[in-house]
């Protein structure tokens, strides 16, 4: 192999990318030896197993490849604001899309609802911490590593270029030879390891350790969200892990079971796909509908309205979620029953979906609302997220969806679907428990331009998609000729593109703002209106034990409550006892980085390599069964002292 | 306050003239065929479900969103309610109903879109055979029972169903000409069908609407809408004076590239059928020495074998 | 995380300690998603079932006295495991040993006609490549061989673990929940015996 085609050649946005990556990590490492930080980082960060800070470097890794993904997404709305415009070639311009989507769907909006769920589920239901606190660390860094080998393809051997559903033929070595859709398979694989071990975790924890007194329909809205999440990627994931492994044997090691020739199905792959891929959609938007829950209630100051109803339309939404699958491909000739069949159980979906829209609406009604920050991105989901629910069921209606399907009505709908949802829930989640994570808020002035900013470019950027849709443009096109029309909308649509572009931009400074600027909270319950137990800590930022005392719980709600019995949240003295608490481990750090090794090796085919790491994988492996892992104890005293209590 | 929201009510009433309004203006919402025409009206049947209960949403949303917001009065405040039976019951039944009053003509327009179409005369005609074969990134159209073949456009009698046999020789592509209905996958080792009528005279833009790599936004082709007499008549003299297809001009189309318009007095199927050979065109590359190269590999490798697009086919616009 | 012991004697020594049963409730999550994961290689390999292309058909090849006795021994490790795991919670270590080291013997002789199978099948002309029947036979059954594979090296590790600690709640704990592995890949090989080698033989015949 030589140079030229081990990196990236010949762009120059390419290049400038590689100026930016080289003097990023030199700005990082200088950084970290002048200030002397680099013990802080290993103990406090890599090698920690708190479920705080693992979320904290979730939800700061997903805000990084939200940048990247958002970088990728504003080049493309360049490219396509002109006709025949010459910015992009086709082959970048694939690349982009693919890795737009793939990035958005995979390590971004998950790592982030992940991130948040990390952060407050083991608080909300009362826990020390989760079930596997190893495995947690396990988790985040397979994800952290599988995005990082994903993103580097872009200066090291060619991203990949067939779209984040890479359908076969097209994805496969007749058609698509070269690293890029490599990167892809194993990118995706070693992140989909990270996931699937959180799902177990967190169904485990949720299962196992809630507070004495939390029934299951005593769990908050969140809570439950989180479970039926869980349980879906415990089910939904395996399919991908298999999908990427088949193609991965096509593309390496030259089975037929995809592929054009020897009598390999290219159907199959998009059956597999969808089968895990509509799961997906439903893995990305149910936390979100539970953190909605969350604040609605909060801010409206009352209970959440209809709370079984809430619950059960989750879980059969997370039933239907797996039965719909065939709607992302109702063209592709399988006959009226099939389609028929299928686009009922579609707009099935719609109904436990219409429900909770109506049950948020009537947990306002009768109460008394205050516009913060995350309540005013709840309430922008409700008023987005319907567009994007009707658009749905007008998709799912098979016979229509033949002129829709491919097309910007798509695409439309299912950014109002991701973006009302899961990134308005992200900003939300963020902003409503922000200052249980650093103990200060982010400024609410500069949190509602980023809010309005963004809510205007998001309409000004997708609405013109939809016309656009109905006006024939077909989704993944690079180019487009005068003649079509379809010039003025795509202006439009870059606008707001970049009006969101400029948003992230005003969040990113609020961030800087608020870490200066914010006044420190001094109590567990920053906003004066938490409901449940996660705000029912001491301190602002819980300790690494979360609570001195396990508290107990004997009603939905249970802080409200508390407050309204006046219950003293201050542990008493008499019932501080020792802690046991998990070991630090630089373990999964190690297990990762062979993950990368391996799968880098894997992506070039240079087999020595990808045998080298994951013989390193498996000695981490080793190491981790001998580990007596005992982990150590919390004394009396130092509990005592954190939470300032005198004899 | 209410200005507050105001933005939400102009994206509404934004929607409504977006989608509403031009209908006409849209080339979906533009029907030249019966099969488009029924897709229409099924859209914009949908459209008006949409519409009423985006209203019946954001209306109640601003309802309570302005009565119920925090202020001195609080009346109303009624923190504990956490349900009504009644209320809970009306939002379950309403989505029910409407659910059920749009699977009936879905699954009615599913149905009707796989048969032959019938033209707004009433008159039932036997449809018109033409095999469309996708190929990175052209389309070759077969007319076997008049024998020629075409790249890149269509002739079809307008008033006569055409039945399309979908075909492709490498990717998953998707046949679709917007004007005269919804698309289906064109796949290799696959045959799908779709019906099309044209009941104007006139050009249609058709392309494959599923991507497939980097000459995707330029595989479109013409159709050609005429009378039938014309049809005839252009069948006839493409059939007397065109050129015969040779097997290695065929070759030379199963390699990747752009095509310009072509006429040939004979077909491809007495070589090769698509739909039961999925590797045919893999293989005629690997013969030519044509295989598709990584878009990052090293140049050095590309000058040693012959140019990958030196097969003389250029854009067709 | 709580680390509360449960001392008393009818409770099994895995279940005693807090991490033990969250560890075992975690494993039977973790088999939901391998019986996903090998639900979707079935689907797969089903879907695949007559796409033999130019290569052999299943029933030019297929020999059922090799994979009875694969059944065979697979199906006894079964059984002895379940024996080591009684003598487990008798607490008598030397039978634990005997019966996981009868158990592992037989895996390994699973794994041997296994890849002698396999080996013969390449010979015979039918490898990964040949067609997307074999690439669906090689990777459902390699899969299962992968896990048994696995399972061996685990259980070894574990033993090494139960003789240099002895028996304890933790100890005791890993050797339950290899125990449930080892019984999980029984389950599926029985699917495989039905869905890949006797419907292979008896379907292609038709």
């Amino acid at each position: 192999m030589k140079w030229d085609e081990f990196f990236v050649t010949g762009d120059p946005l390419i290049y400038g990318a590689d100026v930016s990556i080289v003097l990023t990590v030199i700005g990082i490492l200088f950084y970290l030896t002048y200030f002397k930080k680099w013990k802080w980082l290993w103990t406090e960060w890599l090698t920690t197993v708190d479920h705080k800070k693992l979320g904290i470097m979730y939800i700061a890794s997903a805000v990084l490849m939200l940048f990247r993904g958002g970088v990728d997404a504003l080049l493309m709305r360049v490219q396509l604001a002109t006709p025949d415009s010459k910015f992009l070639d086709s082959q970048h311009y694939n690349e982009i899309f693919t890795t737009h989507g793939t990035i958005m769907i995979i390590f971004m909006a998950m790592p982030f609802l992940i991130g948040l769920i990390n952060v407050v589920i083991p608080l909300q239901i009362g826990a020390r911490d989760v079930a596997f606190p190893y495995l947690n660390a396990v988790s985040f860094w397979t994800f952290f590593i599988g995005a990082m080998l994903f993103n580097i393809s872009f200066v090291i051997g060619g991203s990949p270029s067939a779209g984040w559903t890479s359908y076969m033929p097209l994805a496969g070595n007749e058609l698509s030879p070269g690293p890029g859709q490599n990167y892809y398979l194993l990118g995706l694989q070693i992140a989909g390891i990270g996931t699937l071990l959180t799902g177990i975790n967190f169904l485990v924890t949720i299962l196992k350790m809630r507070a004495p007194g939390m029934t299951l329909f005593r769990m908050p809205v969140f809570t439950w969200s989180a479970l039926i999440t869980m349980i879906i990627i415990v089910f939904a994931f395996p399919i991908l892990t298999v999908a990427l492994a088949l193609m991965t044997f096509d593309r390496l090691f030259g089975a037929h079971f995809f592929t054009l020739q020897g009598a390999g199905m290219d159907m199959l792959w998009a059956n597999l796909f969808w089968l895990w891929g509509h799961p997906e959609v439903y893995i990305v938007v149910l936390p979100a509908f539970g953190m909605f829950s969350e604040i609605i209630s909060a801010f409206s100051r009352k209970t959440i309205f209809g709370y079984k109803a809430m619950i059960w339309a989750m879980v059969i939404i997370a039933g239907y979620s797996f039965l719909v699958w065939v709607h992302h491909f109702f063209t592709m000739g399988q006959g009226e029953l099939v389609n028929s069949v299928f686009s009922i159980t579609t707009m099935i979906i719609g109904i436990p979906t219409g429900i909770k829209i109506f049950n948020w609406l009537f947990t306002m009604y009768k109460g008394k609302i205050s516009f913060t920050t995350p309540m005013l991105w709840s309430l922008g989901f409700i008023v987005n997220f319907v567009i994007g629910g009707v658009t749905g069921v007008m998709l799912a209606m098979a016979a229509a969806d033949y002129q829709y399907h491919n097309t910007y009505f798509l695409v439309a709908h299912f950014h109002y679907v991701l973006i009302a949802g899961t990134v308005f829930s992200c900003f939300a989640g963020l902003i409503f428990w922000y200052p249980k994570m650093f103990g200060y808020k982010l400024n609410e002035r500069i949190g509602k331009w980023v809010f309005w900013v963004f809510n205007i470019g998001f309409n000004v950027c997708f609405i013109p998609q939809f016309i656009l849709g109905l006006d024939g443009m077909p989704r993944r096109v690079y180019t487009y000729s005068a003649a079509s029309g379809w010039g003025n909308m795509n202006m439009l649509s870059t606008v707001g593109g970049f009006l969101m572009g400029i948003a992230f931009l005003i969040l990113v400074y609020n961030f800087y703002y608020s870490f200066r600027y914010s006044e420190r909270e001094n109590t567990g319950d920053s906003w004066g209106l938490g409901r449940t137990l996660e705000w029912a800590t001491t301190s602002a930022v819980p300790p690494h034990y979360n609570f001195a005392v396990t508290p107990t719980v004997d009603s939905f709600d249970p802080l409200i409550k508390m407050k309204r019995n006046n219950v003293n949240l201050k542990p008493k003295i008499e019932d501080i006892k020792k802690i046991h608490m998990p070991d630090n481990s630089g373990v999964p750090f190690f297990m990762a980085s062979f993950f990368f090794v391996a799968g880098f090796g894997l992506v070039f085919e240079w087999y020595w390599m990808g045998i080298v790491g994951l013989i390193g994988v498996f000695i981490t492996l080793i190491i981790r069964s001998f580990d007596k892992n005992e982990g150590y104890y919390v004394s009396e005293e130092e509990i005592k002292e954190t939470e300032r209590l005198t004899v | 306050m209410f200005k507050r929201f105001k933005p939400f009510f102009a994206l509404g009433l934004l929607l409504s003239v977006f989608f509403l309004g031009g209908c006409s203006n849209y080339i979906v919402l533009d029907p030249k065929g019966p099969v488009a025409a029924q897709q229409k009206d099924l859209i914009l049947y949908s459209i008006g479900f949409m519409a009423l209960i985006c209203v019946v949403v954001y209306v109640l949303f601003t309802f309570i969103v302005i009565k119920y917001r925090d202020r001195k009065n609080d009346d109303n405040y009624e923190p504990d309610q956490h349900g009504s039976k009644k209320l809970e019951t009306i939002w379950t039944v309403i989505p029910i109903l409407i659910i059920i009053a749009l699977a009936i003509p879905t699954v009615k327009s599913i149905y009707d879109v796989e048969k032959v179409p019938v033209s707004a005369s009433g008159q039932k005609k036997e449809p018109l055979v033409i095999t469309a074969t996708a190929v990175n990134w052209k389309w070759i159209f077969s007319y076997p029972e008049q024998g020629i073949e075409t790249v890149n456009y269509i002739n079809i009698p307008k008033d006569r169903p055409v039945q399309f046999k979908l075909t492709s020789a490498d990717s998953m592509s998707s046949f679709w000409v917007p004007e005269l209905g919804g698309q289906k996958y064109a796949m290799a080792g696959m045959e799908t069908k779709l019906y099309l009528q044209a009941d104007h005279t006139g050009t249609f833009s058709g392309r494959n609407s599923n991507f497939n790599g980097e000459g995707f936004a330029h595989q479109i082709f013409d159709v050609h809408s005429v009378t039938q007499s014309e049809f005839d008549k252009w069948a006839k003299d493409t059939k007397s004076k065109a050129p015969k297809l040779t097997k290695k001009q065929y070759d030379q189309l199963m390699v990747q590239g752009e095509a310009k318009k072509m006429t040939f007095s004979s077909t491809h199927l007495k070589w090769v059928d698509h739909a039961k050979e999925a590797d045919y065109a893999v293989k005629t590359r690997e013969r030519l020495g044509e295989v598709p190269q990584n878009p990052h590999g090293s140049k050095q490798k590309d000058a040693n074998k012959p140019e990958s697009d030196s097969h003389g086919e250029s854009h067709s616009h | 995380m709580a680390h509360a012991e449960v001392h008393d004697h009818n409770t099994p020594l895995e279940y005693q300690s807090e991490t033990g049963r969250l560890n075992i409730l975690g494993f039977w999550v973790f088999l939901g998603a391998e019986i996903a994961l090998f639900s979707t290689l079935f689907a797969t390999y089903l879907v695949l079932m007559y796409r033999t292309g130019d290569g052999p058909t299943p029933h030019e090849l297929f020999e059922l006295k090799g994979v009875l006795i694969e059944t065979f021994l697979l199906l006894t490790s079964s059984f002895t495991c379940g024996i080591a795991i009684h003598e487990m919670r008798r607490r008598n270590r030397k039978g634990l040993f005997i019966w996981m080291i009868i158990t592992l013997a037989l895996g390994a002789g699973f794994l041997g006609y296994e890849i002698y199978e396999f080996v013969t099948y390449v010979h015979e002309g039918a490898a990964i490549g040949t067609s997307a029947f074999w690439s669906g036979f090689f990777v459902i059954v390699g899969t299962h061989g992968l896990h048994v594979t696995m399972g061996i090296a685990w259980i070894t590790l574990i033993l090494i673990q139960v003789a240099r600690r002895g028996l304890t709640p933790q100890t005791s704990a890993k050797v339950f929940i290899s125990s449930l592995y080892w019984h999980f890949l029984d389950v599926v090989w029985i699917f495989i015996f039905t869905a890949v080698y006797l419907t292979g033989m008896v379907l292609h015949n038709g």
